[in-house]
């Protein structure tokens, strides 16, 4: 597995980074939906949305970039994937739709903020659990003939997506727990610890159960992780991932307030680099490269220049925003 | 063959559908943010009470639309995937990356600043949140000039070569993006957004001036409303005519329809002001016509010969009812609105601007009027395009996704009754904020909500919050 660095490798590799972002950014956002039928008390549920409410929209974005930069850089790919994923992208969408508004709506009705909770819970979990049943029917592969999807509109659904669906909303919970022990006082702060354990036990399980099941999936990831010398790449992967946990959980021990959300996102960080492991250099996995896909060079290249001027600007005053929000949110004091 | 057809009916429906819904919002909001920028501005330069508190009042307005645009726009970006993944295939190269500049350069920039404008006022500072406020003003702009470049690139497509797979390849990336209709819809678009949010603003101000005469925001905004009104009013006349004569140039089987000419007209060709157009039997039953009038508007000549769609292949026929009568409905609402500003300089400069209850009421019937032009507007220009979706060059019926029709029927039926009830539910909120009079020393949106219920009781924050409500 030679990587020879073209655009088109660059480009998967942007691509690979921007929906990382994304994942770091909306995963603990849409987690807080997922944690959010645990906190009923109204005071926890507005520390909660308020903990994210600046940031939400930015956050979501990243999917924008993801979509609208897979259709520019990768036309086929994108054209291939989205009709073979049409019901859970659909379904993502919609759940997006009803969380975002919750985020206003809620705050503008009295009688109805009920209605609005669910929205927000049912909404994240929906997108969460389809983003990775999304992720689970691309590793399984599509069925691909000529430049065209060519299976049913259920193909999508095996057993294998619905375990990663479910792993996807256990590590976003996990995210969201970390999140608010990150941003949170007293007894809320108390649960999330509680939360975070539970659901980092939840999320080792599902990155086992993934990894055992991923493997066998198809002849090529077989052959990627278990046969010599690529072993020397793929071994440290679960290494670390058991390293890592083993910090997290010590962190969780030590109560402390930065390291779970960190090491979480790390957690994160390697479960997706072995994806990545697994995939390269396809991108419709078994039926189309990112060669094959990729744009010509001068549509690759007219974007290369706004990547590289602009994504650094995009995560500077995005971190501004972050930090004017900085620390804790808590019922007794609001922001800071 | 039956069901392929099915399938593009409903992916068409499913656009129209989810697209009509998400530009009611940036319509609003291009203009809103630019009102509010002036707002803050105008506060910041004199000091003055009534303008933060107008700011503060039209920024929970701002919150609710915009968070609307936000979702549902998310939506169409995914549309071109799922619903025309053909379309995404071959146009890929060219839309993809104006797509992609409109997410770096606008989107990133009005959410990223957003969480500031909201909430950050207390934390940040005047200056600083100004310029949190311009740089959401400015990334709505941004936005819109990527977008209707890529929607001007389908109508009038330059620049491009096509590869051996098919697909639409960029030659010359000026001319793709300043292809030739794309500085005409720019203008237009842009000043049907400040129209809109105009004419919502002036229809506030007229509802609080018909219970209170001397509440000073109402007035200011009414006052600064109707001035926009009059002075864009005509501007925007003048650009559409100059849009319409681009369209002519580039397009003209969409002018026929929009005109209602089937037939050639070697003498002059009448104007058309009302009648049925029959597709089937290629004529416009009924017609009520001013003799010559066309060619003078077209071609600015009584006598100037103008062809007919008898001149194009009748498989290349736009659906001339519909694009016939959503452009009279946009021209007609066009000019109610000029007629509106019109009446507003004369009863301001009689002083009667804030009294007139008459006129009061007509603003407020007036308020939805940007919003029917903008939609009439769309559906005719996009409806003229057909049956192509790169005009001349893509065939609508080329471009869908190769899904079957139970697919497409079913996420059309999820669609249409999540935007409704989602939908009716905001413009339900946003009509109470609207309805509530824009008082002195009012606050922005309250994320301190919160914080008072948990402080002293909840209940309290409820009443807090009920009060702002």
């Amino acid at each position: 597995m030679s990587v020879s660095i073209d655009l088109a490798t660059v480009w998967a590799f942007i691509i690979a980074f921007v929906v990382f972002v994304y994942i770091v950014m909306d995963g603990f956002d849409l987690g807080l939906g997922i944690l959010f039928p645990l906190f009923p008390a109204k005071v926890d549920r507005d520390v909660i949305m308020n903990s994210v409410a600046p940031v939400w929209d930015g956050n979501e974005t990243w999917l924008v970039l993801g979509g609208g930069g897979m259709m520019a850089a990768f036309p086929l790919a994108y054209a291939v994937l989205m009709p073979a994923l049409y019901t859970p992208v659909i379904a993502m969408l919609l759940g997006l739709v009803f969380r975002g508004v919750a985020f206003e709506f809620r705050w503008r009705t009295r009688r109805e903020r009920n209605l609005w909770d669910i929205a927000f819970a049912g909404g994240s979990l929906l997108a969460a659990l389809a983003q990775g049943v999304a992720l689970g029917a691309i590793l399984q592969g599509v069925h691909v003939e000529g430049r065209h999807y060519a299976g049913g509109w259920w193909d999508w659904l095996t057993p294998f997506s619905i375990l990663t669906g479910a792993a996807l909303v256990v590590g976003y919970a996990l995210l969201g727990a970390a999140w608010l022990v990150m941003k949170t006082e007293g007894e809320l702060r108390d649960r999330a610890y509680r939360l975070s354990w539970l659901f980092l036990i939840a999320m080792l399980g599902a990155i086992g159960a993934v990894s055992i099941a991923t493997p066998f999936l198809q002849v090529q990831y077989t052959q990627r992780w278990f046969t010599w010398p690529n072993v020397i790449l793929t071994a440290p992967v679960p290494i670390a991932v058991a390293g890592v946990s083993a910090l997290l959980l010590r962190s969780l021990v030590n109560k402390y307030d930065y390291q779970p959300f960190l090491l979480s996102l790390m957690l994160f960080a390697l479960s997706y680099a072995g994806l990545g492991i697994s995939m390269y250099p396809y991108i419709v996995p078994q039926s189309i490269t990112i060669w094959q896909a990729a744009s010509p060079e001068n549509s690759q290249l007219f974007m290369l220049f706004g990547v590289a001027v602009l994504i650094p600007l995009i995560l500077g005053y995005t971190a501004w925003a972050y930090w004017v929000f900085r620390g804790k949110v808590n019922a007794a004091s609001g922001f800071h | 063959m039956f069901e392929a057809l099915d399938a593009i009916v409903l992916a068409r429906a499913q656009f129209a559908f989810t697209m009509s819904f998400h530009i009611v919002f940036p319509s609003f909001s291009i203009g809103l943010a630019s009102y509010l920028a002036v707002l803050e501005a105008l506060w910041v330069w004199t000091g003055r009470e009534v303008f933060i508190s107008l700011f503060n009042y039209w920024l929970k307005i701002f919150a609710v639309a915009f968070g609307m645009g936000v979702v549902s726009g998310i939506v169409m970006s995914y549309q071109f995937g799922t619903n025309w993944s053909a379309f995404a295939d071959k146009t890929g190269p060219i839309i993809g990356p104006m797509m992609a500049y409109e997410v770096l350069t606008a989107f990133f920039l009005e959410a990223g600043f957003l969480g500031v404008m909201l909430f950050g006022l207390k934390r940040v500072g005047h200056r600083l949140h100004f310029l949190a406020t311009l740089m959401v003003a400015t990334g709505t702009l941004i936005s819109t000039f990527w977008i209707l470049s890529a929607n001007s690139w389908m109508q009038t497509p330059a620049g491009y070569a096509i590869n051996s797979d098919g697909q639409f390849v960029a030659s010359d990336w000026l001319k793709v993006i300043f292809n030739p209709s794309f500085p005409y819809r720019l203008v237009h678009m842009v000043l049907a957004a400040y129209l809109t949010t105009a004419l919502v603003v002036g229809a506030v101000g007229a509802y609080h001036l018909l219970r209170d005469q001397k509440l000073a925001g109402s007035r200011v905004m009414f006052s600064m409303a109707m001035w926009m009104v009059s002075l864009v009013a005509p501007i925007q006349m003048l650009a559409g005519d100059q849009h319409g004569l681009n369209t002519l140039k580039y397009q003209p089987a969409k002018v026929m329809a929009m005109e209602g000419h089937y037939q050639s007209h070697p003498n002059g060709a009448p104007l058309i002001l009302f009648g049925l157009p029959d597709q089937a039997e290629a004529k416009v039953k009924y017609a009520i016509e001013v003799p010559k009038m066309s060619s003078l508007i077209l071609k600015h000549s009584p006598n100037a010969p103008l062809t007919g769609l008898d001149t194009v292949p009748r498989k290349d026929w736009p659906p001339v009812p519909v694009t016939f009568w959503s452009f009279r409905v946009m021209v007609g609402m066009g000019c109610l609105i000029a007629g509106l500003g019109l009446l507003s300089l004369f009863l301001r400069w009689r002083g009667d601007l804030h009294r007139s209850r008459l006129f009061h009421l007509g603003a407020m019937a007036m308020g939805p009027a940007g919003f029917i032009a903008v939609l009439a507007g769309w559906i005719t220009t996009e409806t003229g395009r057909q049956p192509f979706t790169v005009f001349g060059l893509l065939r609508t019926v080329e471009s869908v996704s190769p899904l079957a029709a139970p697919a497409v029927a079913s996420s059309l039926i999820a669609f249409v009754v999540a935007y409704f009830a989602l939908f009716i539910a905001g413009a339900i909120y946003i009509l109470r904020l609207m309805a509530l009079p824009p008082r002195p020393s009012e606050q922005g949106p309250r994320s301190d909500i919160p914080v008072r219920a948990a402080g002293i009781t909840p209940a309290a924050g409820v009443a807090a919050e009920g009060a702002a409500i």
